[in-house]
C-alpha cells in the first residue's frame, strides 16, 4: 500500500484495485453475507416487480374480504386488511417506500458528510476545528425530537423525509470520513499531486475521495437499515407517509391496532421489515471485515 | 477532575443556547398556532389570547422572555392542558419514564455485558455463534415490532403479564416495556462487549495471569472486565439517547404516561410548549449524560487524564 502510487488522473491507483479484489475474496468466503446480499437483491426485485402480477391494487377495497386471512382461492395469499386491502400488495408497496427512503435519505448523508468530512480532514487547523467543533454541539441534539417536530410542524410529505433523516445521519459519516481523510493527506501520492499544482478541490475529488470509498461504503450499508428503521419509527408514531401509500412502519403499525383478531396483518410486514435490516446488518459487517486492513 | 467538569459544563452552555434556538424558532416559523381550531375566534378573543401568552411581541423579546423563565425552571404554561404548566407535565411524566428506561439500562447492561463475555470466552465455539445471531436478530427487530409480539405472547395468548398501563405502579406492568426498550441495546452491548473481550483476552497480562494459574472466572472478574467495558462505557451516551427515543413508541404501545407520550400528543395537539420544553429537557439532560460518561471513562482508563 505505501509504495509510490503514480497519481494520473483518471487512472485507478494499482494497490487500490487490488484491495477490492481482496475484499471481494474474502467477502465471498463470508457465507452469511452473500446469502444476505442475495436476499436483498430477491427483495428489491419483488418490491419493484411484484405488484404488476397481483390482481388487486394497493388501494382497492374487496368489500367481499374485509380483514381475511391468508388465503389462496380469493388471491389474497398473505390476507387483507380491516379495509378490504390486499395485504401481499400493500407489502411490497410498504417495500418501495421504505427501500427508496432508505437509499436516497443515505444518499443524502452521504453526500453532506463526505463532503463535509473531506473539507474539514483536508484543510485542518482552524478550519477542522471550528467544523467538528459544530460537529460535536449537533451530536448532542436530541434529534429525533427534531424529526419529530418537523414532520409535525411542515406536514407529512415523502421529501421531507428523506432530507430530515438524510440530515441528522451525515454526522457519523462526516467523522470518519475526517478521521481517514488527515491520514490519507499526508502520504505521498497526495504530495506529488501538490507538489505538481493540482487545485486543492481537484486533490480532494481524485485522491482522497476515492481512497476513502471503503470505508463509506461499509458506512453505508450500516446507514440503509438504519434510515429504514427512522422511517418506520416515524411511520409507526404515524408521523410518516400518508394513506393509501404506507411503508413497512405504516403497516406494522396498523398490524399492531389488529394484531388480536388479525395477527396476519402484523406478521407479515414485520417479517419483510426485520428480515431487511437483518440482511442489511449481514452485508454491512462482511464488508467491514473484508475491507478492514487489520485482519490482513 | 473538578477543573475539567466546570469547563465541559461551561462548554455545554452554547450547545444549550443552539438547542433551545433551534427548538424555539423552528416552531415559530412553522405555519399555523396552537389557536388554530375547527371553530373561529372572535379577532379581539384571539388578540387578547396572543397577548396573555405574550405572543404578540417581537420574536427576539419572546425567545429572551423563554430564555429567562428556563433559568427559574419554568418551562411557560401548557396550550393544551390549560390547567398546568410544562414544568408541572414534565414533573409527573418523568418518574415513569426515569423508571422504564433506568430499568431498562440497567437490565441491558447486565445482560449484554454477560452475554459478550460468554461470547468473547467460547469464541467460536456453537455458544458464541448462538450469542451472536441471537443478538443480530435483536438489533434487526425494532422495538415498535417487539413490543406487540410479546404484548400478543405473553399479555393475550398466556395471560401472564398485563398489556399496558401502569396499574397502581405495580412492577409487574413494567416487566413487558423494559424488555421491549432494552432487547435492541443488550443486542449492541454484547456485541461489544465481546469484541473487546476478545482483544483483552489477547493481551499479555491475561496470558500472566492464566500463567499464574488463575481459575477463568477470576481472571475474567478481576483482569479483563474494566478494560474491556471501556468501549460499552462510551456507548452509554448513544445508548441513551436511543433508550430516550424508544421510550417515545413504547410508552404509546403500552400506555405509560411517560414523557415521551406527552411529547407525541404534545406534538399532534400542537401543544409547542410542551414539545419544546420536553425537548430541551431531554437536550439538557442528554448534555449531562455525557459529561458523566467522560468522568467515567477517565475513571476507568488510566491512559486518559483530564485536567
Amino acid at each position: 500500500m505505501s509504495t509510490a502510487v503514480v497519481p494520473t488522473p483518471g487512472e485507478e491507483p494499482i494497490a487500490g484495485r487490488s484491495l477490492w479484489i481482496d475484499a471481494w475474496r474474502t467477502l465471498r468466503r463470508n457465507r452469511a453475507a452473500v446469502v444476505s446480499a442475495v436476499i436483498i437483491a430477491v427483495m428489491a426485485v419483488l418490491v419493484i416487480i411484484g405488484p404488476f402480477f397481483s390482481s388487486y391494487a394497493y388501494d382497492f377495497t374487496d368489500w367481499g374480504n374485509l380483514s381475511v386471512g391468508p388465503n389462496l382461492e380469493t388471491g389474497h395469499i398473505f390476507g387483507t386488511d380491516t379495509l378490504g386491502r390486499d395485504l401481499f400488495v400493500r407489502t411490497l408497496f410498504g417495500g418501495r417506500i421504505s427501500l427508496m427512503v432508505g437509499i436516497v435519505a443515505t444518499l443524502v448523508s452521504l453526500l453532506i458528510g463526505v463532503s463535509y468530512g473531506a473539507t474539514a480532514g483536508y484543510f485542518g487547523g482552524r478550519v477542522d476545528h471550528f467544523m467538528m467543533r459544530l460537529v460535536d454541539i449537533l451530536y448532542a441534539m436530541p434529534f429525533m425530537f427534531f424529526v419529530i417536530l418537523l414532520m409535525v410542524l411542515f406536514g407529512r410529505n415523502i421529501v421531507l423525509i428523506f432530507v430530515a433523516i438524510g440530515a441528522i445521519n451525515w454526522l457519523d459519516m462526516a467523522r470518519i470520513v475526517r478521521g481517514q481523510t488527515l491520514t490519507l493527506k499526508h502520504r505521498e501520492f497526495v504530495e506529488a499531486a501538490e507538489a505538481q499544482g493540482v487545485s486543492t478541490f481537484a486533490i480532494i475529488r481524485r485522491h482522497i475521495v476515492p481512497n476513502l470509498l471503503g470505508v463509506v461504503a461499509v458506512y453505508v450499508t450500516l446507514t440503509i437499515p438504519q434510515v429504514i428503521l427512522v422511517e418506520s419509527f416515524l411511520s409507526f408514531l404515524g408521523l410518516g407517509v400518508q394513506e393509501p401509500m404506507t411503508s413497512w412502519g405504516a403497516l406494522v403499525k396498523e398490524g399492531a391496532e389488529e394484531m388480536e383478531s388479525a395477527a396476519w396483518m402484523l406478521f407479515f410486514p414485520a417479517v419483510f421489515l426485520a428480515s431487511t435490516l437483518f440482511c442489511f446488518n449481514f452485508v454491512g459487517d462482511g464488508l467491514r471485515d473484508a475491507l478492514d486492513p487489520k485482519d490482513r | 477532575m473538578l477543573r475539567y467538569s466546570v469547563r465541559r459544563l461551561l462548554g455545554a452552555i452554547p450547545t444549550l443556547l443552539i438547542l433551545i434556538a433551534l427548538a424555539f424558532f423552528m416552531i415559530r416559523v412553522a405555519p399555523g398556532g396552537p389557536f388554530d381550531s375547527e371553530k373561529v375566534l372572535l379577532p379581539e378573543i384571539e388578540a387578547n389570547l396572543r397577548a396573555a401568552y405574550h405572543l404578540d411581541e417581537p420574536l427576539y423579546q419572546q425567545f429572551g422572555r423563554y430564555i429567562g423563565g428556563l433559568l427559574h425552571g419554568d418551562f411557560g404554561p401548557s396550550f393544551q392542558y390549560r390547567d398546568y404548566n410544562v414544568t408541572e407535565l414534565i414533573m409527573a411524566g418523568f418518574p415513569v419514564s426515569l423508571r422504564l428506561g433506568g430499568l431498562a439500562m440497567i437490565l441491558a447492561l447486565l445482560v449484554g455485558v454477560t452475554a459478550g463475555s460468554i461470547a468473547a470466552l467460547r469464541q467460536n465455539t456453537r455458544t458464541d455463534y448462538t450469542v451472536m445471531s441471537v443478538s443480530m436478530t435483536g438489533i434487526s427487530i425494532p422495538n415498535f415490532v417487539m413490543a406487540p409480539i410479546l404484548i400478543l405472547f405473553f399479555a393475550v395468548y398466556l395471560g401472564w403479564l398485563p398489556a399496558g398501563g401502569l396499574g397502581e405502579g405495580s412492577p409487574r406492568n413494567l416487566i413487558l416495556p423494559v424488555i421491549a426498550l432494552a432487547l435492541p441495546q443488550i443486542a449492541y452491548i454484547s456485541r461489544l462487549t465481546r469484541g473487546s473481550m476478545i482483544e483483552v483476552l489477547r493481551s499479555n497480562f491475561i496470558r500472566t495471569a492464566k500463567a499464574q494459574g488463575l481459575p477463568a472466572w477470576k481472571i475474567l472478574i478481576r483482569h479483563a472486565l474494566k478494560p474491556a467495558l471501556l468501549p460499552v462505557v462510551s456507548y452509554l451516551g448513544p445508548a441513551t439517547a436511543a433508550i430516550i427515543t424508544g421510550s417515545v413508541v413504547i410508552e404509546q404501545i403500552f400506555s405509560l404516561p411517560g414523557l415521551g407520550r406527552f411529547f407525541v400528543q404534545g406534538a399532534l395537539n400542537r401543544d409547542y410548549t410542551l414539545v419544546m420544553g420536553v425537548v430541551v429537557f431531554y437536550g439538557v439532560l442528554i448534555i449531562l449524560f455525557n459529561l458523566l460518561v467522560d468522568l467515567a471513562y477517565a475513571w476507568l482508563d488510566p491512559k486518559v487524564k483530564y485536567s
